[in-house]
């Protein structure tokens, strides 16, 4: 047993931290002037919260936490408008139930940038569909793009179905 | 029997965490007009946005879609202060005279959104 927690623990180790540096990410010039003056991905992002996806970053955490302060607007007759609402979804399918923390995403988004011409402001209005979202629709606008990736399926995927084993395979 | 260990392979090696992806996730290439114009395309990195301004910022104040491709951007506008011009006017941040830093990209890479660690974003499927 703590043989296995060895290698788990030292797993979790290796993913989390690597980060290429602009000059070997395939995107960057390693001849621009830029390489030396923009920020390393690692030096930002070592420092927050680890995650195993994605840019390794516990994106929700590190703001709730206060480890990052991204401003949240540039006009200052700008409304903020957050929401502390979880709708639950899917409710008679085969998967476990999604649960939507609409705060979560307040945090970062305003409510425009999804309703209405993504999904109806209207609990049970929205017929979502796997398909369409891998497709980047609907909530994979964002996921797997430049929010946590389609593969964490059991972080939307989160709230038991009664009677029905939780899955194994269950990244925090 | 081969073939059907053959896609189990192939299954798991899409599902595997951890394979090394370079670009970081959310990085956008921006080449609609860049190498036409002789400059070098454009990168533009979420991870560095998002530490400094929640999404709203750009995607709902400063009128950025979110997707790729989908905002027509000139340099004309920037310099009058629209879209990225809103921060990137000397004040806020490195202004539009500082060309390089933006287009900083390897020449000939297509518009898109890169660095996917697992599903590679949008448009793969």
């Amino acid at each position: 047993m703590a043989v296995l927690a060895a290698i788990l623990f030292s797993g979790n180790v290796a993913a989390a931290g690597s980060w290429q540096p602009l000059q070997n990410d395939d995107l960057h010039d390693p001849a621009s002037p830029a390489i030396g003056l923009l920020q390393q991905p690692a030096e930002a992002l070592s420092k927050l919260p680890p995650d195993t996806t994605g840019n390794l970053v516990r994106w929700v955490e590190a703001l709730e936490k206060g480890h990052i302060e991204p401003r949240s607007n540039i006009f200052p007759e700008t409304k903020i408008n957050l929401l502390d609402k979880d709708i639950l979804m899917n409710l008679k399918g085969g998967t476990p139930i999604v649960r939507f923390p609409h705060r979560a995403h307040t945090l970062w988004l305003d409510c425009a940038n999804c309703h209405d011409h993504l999904f109806k402001a209207q609990t049970g209005g929205n017929k979502l569909s796997m398909m369409q979202i891998l497709q980047g629709e609907q909530c994979g606008v964002c996921h797997g793009a430049v929010a946590f990736p389609l593969t964490e399926c059991n972080r939307c995927h989160s709230v038991p179905r009664p009677g029905i084993a939780k899955p194994s395979a269950t990244p925090r | 029997m081969g073939g059907w260990l053959a896609w189990l392979v192939l299954l798991a090696s899409l599902a595997l965490p951890g394979q090394p992806a370079l670009a970081e996730y959310g990085d956008v290439v921006l080449n609609r007009r860049s190498e036409k114009e002789g400059m070098r395309p454009v990168i533009f990195s979420h991870w560095f946005h998002r530490i400094r301004f929640q999404c709203k910022v750009c995607h709902q104040e400063l009128g950025f879609k979110m997707r790729v491709g989908s905002n027509d951007v000139r340099m004309a506008d920037i310099i009058n202060g629209k879209f990225c011009g809103m921060c990137h006017n000397g004040d806020v941040a490195w202004g539009p005279d500082r060309c390089d830093l933006c287009h900083s990209g390897k020449r000939g890479l297509p518009t898109g959104i890169y660095g996917g660690h697992e599903t590679s974003g949008p448009g793969r499927w």
